[in-house]
């Protein structure tokens, strides 16, 4: 796949702040919902099924008359039961239309970045076939996964290998592999393309979020027996109730009985469960994220453990000047000013970091007299400045060694431990000499980002562990993680070490997921329960996860489990909510039933009419009232469903007391009111 | 004096819990095999070595099933049986069907009275079999389930059956009937019959099934408030000590006493809510004008607070045995029981039976509230997934839908008409409560509704009603072993899970909030299930002070 964006302007996700419908989502979704009424599509939502069939039989009965309801009651029912399976449909297709139209989004950013052919031609980076050939120079972003065929240039893949040093790529050899998304910091290089074209993850997430390829997932699967359960005793309670209505002398028309049937069944979860799931998706989707599937969305969720590299992910990863060694005999202030100098024209993350420590020194930025920088190449591997007729440089321990000896001068026996001794702390050394003397050190160490703590500090609140993993030795990691609040590291690690790890905590029972993105990775991208791979990752990485992160950002991880918890607290809430609703119902459409029944002699109303705790207008009002009420709340939840609940890092139990509290006590007294106000429109304004 | 009473006994059962519970975690944990159950097993040919779920079902259905024919057997040979002072015939074959399958069940649903058809053998060598080894059935069914979820070897059905009635039911019986006898409770082989013995292990197995027609309103079954009070412990004490013996055998007693308090407080509720409905007039004594608590049916020397409490008792158990006329109660007094049985009999329900129907709950609630903390639901580290939430949702809405087809069934076709003693809401009561009372295996009843009648003592003549003695013979059967079966694959599913480790963002089981939820999801199930149902019966009457 090619480089979705140059990596100074991250493409930002179009979060939540856009509206939920643009009217080109909103209209072909309800074409789209009408379409839907297809029974083969309802068949796979057995309580919408259910919802259909009763329409069906209430328009006959309005149809032919049949029972002593008026003619506008029947038709009424019948209406709105129509009416709550095309809002069900509409949930789900505008879903479907937001996800598609996110994937498309993302598919038309991928066209910006542009490759220079070899004949001086330009395309878009998408339209590159394997065996295209490209001339990237330095500041340019290699376009695709190729081989370098001619030339020698320094590369910047941090954003793969989260190594901020660059790295030598050349023609012939085995240094010729470039991957798309790197960029070329110096030199001019040609690339032959060898990824295939078009085969991108996006049109597998199309596939997914359209429904084609949409499979339930194994929550989804467990609700939908929940649901089919709870749909299966409410017909068996509503037939029942034919009888027992008999018995009690009491007339109950088909029609109001699959009214009450229809107000019963879990409606409101039915129509929006699908929903909910797409979105989720497509939550992810705006964070630039492809899932591979609706599984490990959900499993996300469940995360009981975070695999997280340090480099790039906990620290920087772009190494920051943090100290100035000077060698004997030299002022640390000279060694500053010298390195500020050399640096000036270096406009890498640790060139600028040099000069702002310096900084610190009191050196400030002054008028150069005659000068020239000499910029870094790969041969020479050091850059600097030839100023005042002295010329300063930087670069790599033996890279100044050669220079110095090159000057006539010679390296001071104590350079050598002082790079030793900072390589061994997980840093790195920067030699920098004046002509023919070695000035001292520069020590760029890796620092943690900011926040990180108190990231760290909620998923614990979430109940999730983070480990680091480095390649450092055990002191430098337990630094780092000491600093960086994780609670736990794995130093000195191999692909095999994470691996074993990662079996480790399976066998714990624990759930795993972790980033990656080098061929290492593969393995053990395949074990962990959540594998993101990074965009920039190779192939056999990318195959071996289920999600694939667009920005190749580490920290993306948190993101997903976040939505993944999302996705479960809001399946769970509109179930509850649903559920809870069926009190209210029952209060609304019972007493309507049994008005009369048991009416002492010469009364109109029996003993159950006290039941009418509303004080609804009549009995054909309240049913109403309660049916529009039910097809009405699930329009008015789509934007939850597709939003999601919102979420707080918390426990679980503070988060369980709070959404049984919204959703459950919510659930029980939304549907008063709300079939309360509809009855005063139904009944007292409309006079049913 | 009836609050005292009940605050007493709400404090003694407290007590009481951990102790037998404790005791019971022992008995089914214990690797020790004594000689007097190895020479049992040894009987049985049985290796004491642990069974799959199927193969432990297979027993449990195989060993009902022998009980079954051997006391059907029993109860059509009168003729032939020793103990038999009042040389009673057999009871009709539909009569029979009933019986035998109310027993085998644990239900004790009875549409005979004992002193009017059944010999002292019948009593004896039958049905008081029965009320030891149907409540062991129900216990080793839960003992499999918690070894289940503790992740263990679900254990072996003949094993557990056999220590259940040796080192459980039978001990605690012989203590219980001497001091019943102590009392003045009848034991006797020529008059009145071997009362005591049975009494004591009618209640002590939830099992219900009086000596006597009227049960234990009859002084020679309950003679006093002291027996009563024992008599209504002994109903509660192995249910309700089980959440103990739950938690210590899943290894947290939190766990337990959490089941506990859900079940406590719902049954508190119960209590309070038939005092206060008991202790108010009744339409008919308002319409002679009298007043005071509605006495009518109530036996006076245990009040409305020995009556209230028991008749809670009684059905939040599925013992089903009554010391009050329940035909009687007041709409709302009448209402409570319907709610007890239709919350499953989960309320600590049947020996063994309510835990796990309970636990079935538990997990349903775990299921719904599991999702709303960002996790897919897990109960003690399990995932619940579709297979679990499959059987779960099948074991715990097989029995509404069997009390929902059947009272159709008997209203609908006309067929139980006959059956129906009063008109009107009361007419529908009789006959709901028949079939909630046999679904959920407790064995009370609204005791108009007949299934036999004789014209005098000792079955001569006698006519069943054939078609209530089938279908609720059916019903029991169905209510028993659909859930048994499913509870044992449940416990068979739960065996095979890897229990993960729980963590902050785990949701705990041992909190109140989650007794809350699971409250209220047993509340709301139950509800939405029988709501349309109790309106047409109990709760017209409690609207209203018409007489029907």
């Amino acid at each position: 796949m090619t480089a979705i964006a140059e990596p100074e302007t991250p493409q930002s996700p179009q979060r939540e702040s856009r509206s939920l419908f643009t009217p080109d989502i909103l209209w072909p979704a309800i074409g789209a919902s009408l379409e839907k009424l297809d029974p083969r599509v309802q068949l796979r939502n057995p309580v919408m099924f259910v919802v259909e069939v009763g329409a069906v039989m209430t328009t006959l009965a309005a149809a032919a008359g049949w029972g002593e309801d008026p003619r506008w009651f029947s038709v009424t029912i019948a209406i709105w039961l129509w009416l709550t399976v095309v809002f069900a449909n509409l949930a789900e297709a505008l879903a479907e239309g937001r996800g598609r139209a996110q994937a498309a989004a993302l598919r038309s950013m991928r066209t910006t970045t542009t490759a220079k052919l070899q004949d001086g031609s330009e395309v878009a980076a998408s339209d590159l076939a394997k065996g295209d050939v490209v001339v990237v120079v330095a500041g340019e972003v290699i376009p695709g996964d190729g081989t370098v065929i001619e030339g020698i240039a320094s590369v910047d893949e941090s954003a793969i290998t989260g190594e901020s040093a660059p790295v030598i790529r050349e023609s012939g050899g085995d240094r010729s592999a470039v991957t798309g998304g790197t960029r070329v910091l110096s030199d001019r290089i040609v690339v032959e393309i060898t990824q295939e074209p078009g085969k991108s993850f996006l049109d597998r997430m199309i596939n997914l979020v359209e429904g084609a390829e949409r499979r339930k997932t194994p929550n989804e699967i467990a609700l939908n027996i929940l649901l089919a359960g709870l749909t299966l005793v409410f017909l068996v309670v509503v037939v029942a109730l034919r009888p027992f209505a008999d018995f009690a002398g009491t007339d109950v028309s088909l029609t109001t009985l699959i009214a009450l049937l229809v107000a019963l069944i879990p409606t409101t979860i039915g129509a929006l469960l699908s929903a909910i799931g797409i979105a989720g998706m497509d939550r992810l989707v705006r964070r630039n994220v492809l899932a591979l599937s609706g599984r490990a969305v959900e499993a996300s969720g469940d995360v009981d453990v975070l695999l997280l590299d340090k480099t790039g992910t906990i620290t920087l990863g772009n190494r920051q000047a943090a100290e100035f060694v000077p060698m004997p005999g030299v002022e640390e202030i000279e060694l500053a000013e010298a390195a500020q100098l050399a640096s000036l024209a270096d406009e890498t993350p640790e060139g600028r970091s040099v000069v702002v420590l310096a900084k610190r020194y009191g050196i400030r930025e002054r008028e150069l007299g005659t000068h020239e920088f000499v910029p870094f190449t790969a041969e020479s591997r050091m850059s600097g400045i030839d100023h005042d007729g002295s010329r300063l440089r930087k670069g790599a321990g033996e890279a100044i060694v050669r220079f110095v000896e090159g000057e006539g001068g010679q390296a001071p026996h104590e350079l050598q431990s002082v790079l030793d001794k900072i390589s061994r702390e997980g840093g790195t050394p920067l030699a920098v000499a004046r002509d023919a003397q070695v000035l001292g050190v520069i020590h760029l160490k890796d620092t943690v980002k900011e926040g990180m703590a108190a990231r760290f500090e909620q998923l614990r609140a979430m109940g999730i562990r983070t480990i680091m993993v480095t390649g450092d030795n055990r002191l430098t990691a337990a630094k780092i993680a000491e600093e960086a609040g994780v609670d736990d590291f794995l130093a000195e690690a191999t692909p095999e070490r994470k691996l074993q790890l990662i079996k480790e905590e399976q066998a714990n029972g624990r759930l795993v997921a972790m980033t990656g993105d080098g061929t290492n990775d593969a393995p053990a991208l395949a074990q962990a329960d959540v594998g993101v791979t990074m965009n920039t990752g190779t192939q056999a990485a990318r195959e071996a996860g289920n999600m694939v992160d667009l920005d190749s950002n580490p920290t993306k991880l948190i993101e997903i489990v976040e939505v993944g918890k999302q996705l479960l607290i809001t399946r769970g809430a509109l179930t509850t909510f649903s559920i809870a609703n069926d009190i209210a119902k029952y209060f609304a459409i019972l007493p309507a039933i049994f008005v009369s029944t048991y009416a002492a002699a010469g009364e109109s109303e029996g003993p159950l009419a006290q039941l009418n705790l509303m004080d609804l207008g009549t009995p054909q009002s309240a049913i109403i009232s309660a049916i529009v009420f039910n097809a009405i709340v699930i329009p008015l939840l789509v934007p939850i469903a597709l939003r999601g609940v919102k979420y707080k890092a918390a426990g679980a139990t503070a988060l369980l007391r709070r959404n049984l509290l919204i959703y459950g006590v919510g659930g029980l007294v939304a549907p008063f009111v709300g079939i309360k106000l509809i009855d005063l429109i139904v009944h007292n304004l409309l006079g049913a | 004096m009836g609050v005292v009473q009940i605050i007493v006994f709400c404090a003694v059962l407290l007590a009481i819990v951990p102790l037998l519970g404790g005791y019971m975690a022992r008995v089914y944990t214990s690797e020790r095999i004594r000689p007097v159950e190895r020479l049992v097993l040894k009987l049985l040919r049985v290796e004491p070595a642990s069974q799959t779920w199927k193969t432990y079902a297979a027993s449990v259905v195989l060993f009902s099933l022998v009980s079954w024919l051997l006391l059907y057997l029993i109860l059509r040979t009168q003729t032939a049986h020793p103990f038999n002072p009042n040389g009673f015939n057999s009871g009709t074959w539909d009569l029979s069907f009933n019986t035998v399958s109310s027993f085998v069940t644990n239900t004790n649903w009875q549409f005979y009275g004992g002193e009017t058809t059944l010999s002292y053998f019948s009593q004896m060598a039958g049905l008081a079999v029965q009320n030891f080894v149907s409540a062991a059935v129900g216990i080793t069914v839960l003992i499999a389930l918690i070894r289940g979820i503790a992740s263990k070897p679900l254990g072996n059905f003949w094993q557990d059956l056999t220590r259940t009635v040796m080192y459980v039911l039978l001990p605690i019986s012989v203590v219980g009937a001497l001091l019943l006898a102590s009392q003045g409770v009848v034991q006797s082989l020529s008059d009145w019959g071997p009362v005591a013995s049975q009494e004591i292990i009618k209640l002590l197995g939830t099992n219900g099934g009086g000596f006597f027609n009227v049960n234990s309103a009859f002084p020679y079954e309950n003679p006093n408030g002291f027996t009563n009070f024992v008599e209504m412990l002994a109903m509660l004490a192995i249910p309700a000590s089980l959440t103990y013996t739950y938690g210590r055998m899943v290894g947290s007693r939190r766990q337990g006493w959490t089941v506990f308090g859900v079940m406590f407080t719902v049954f508190v509720i119960g209590v309070v809510a038939v005092y206060l409905a008991e202790s108010s007039v009744t339409p008919a004594q308002q319409a002679a004008g009298l007043t005071g608590a509605n006495l009518e049916g109530k036996e006076l020397r245990f009040g409305t607070g020995g009556t209230a409490l028991w008749t809670v008792v009684t059905t939040a158990t599925s013992t089903g045995a009554v010391n009050a006329a329940f035909e009687s109660l007041t709409g709302i007094g009448g209402l409570i029981p319907m709610v007890n049985l239709g919350f499953g009999e989960s309320i600590f329900g049947g020996v063994g039976t309510g835990l796990y129907t309970m636990l079935l709950y538990v997990l349903l609630a775990v299921f719904i509230g599991g999702l709303m903390v960002g996790r897919t639901p897990e109960y003690l580290g399990k995932k619940l997934e579709a297979r679990e939430i499959k059987l779960v949702v099948l074991a715990l809405l097989a029995t509404p839908l069997l009390v929902l087809v059947t009272t159709s069934l008997a209203l609908g076709t006309g067929h139980g008409g006959p059956s129906i003693y009063a008109s009107g809401p009361q007419g529908f009561s009789e006959t709901l409560y028949a079939y909630l009372s046999q679904a959920n295996n407790n064995g009370s009843a609204f005791a108009g509704y007949t299934g036999y009648l004789q014209p005098e003592a000792g079955n001569l003549g006698a006519n069943g009603v054939t078609f209530a003695d089938l279908l609720g013979g059916l019903t029991m059967l169905i209510g028993r072993f659909v859930p048994i079966v499913l509870t044992l694959a449940l416990a068979g599913a739960m065996r095979n899970k890897r229990a993960a480790p729980a963590g902050l963002g785990t949701m705990r089981t041992d909190t109140p909030t989650f007794a809350g939820l699971t409250v209220g999801t047993v509340v709301i199930v139950g509800a939405l299930t029988f709501l349309p149902a109790f309106l047409l019966g109990p709760v017209v009457q409690g609207l209203t002070t018409q007489l029907f």
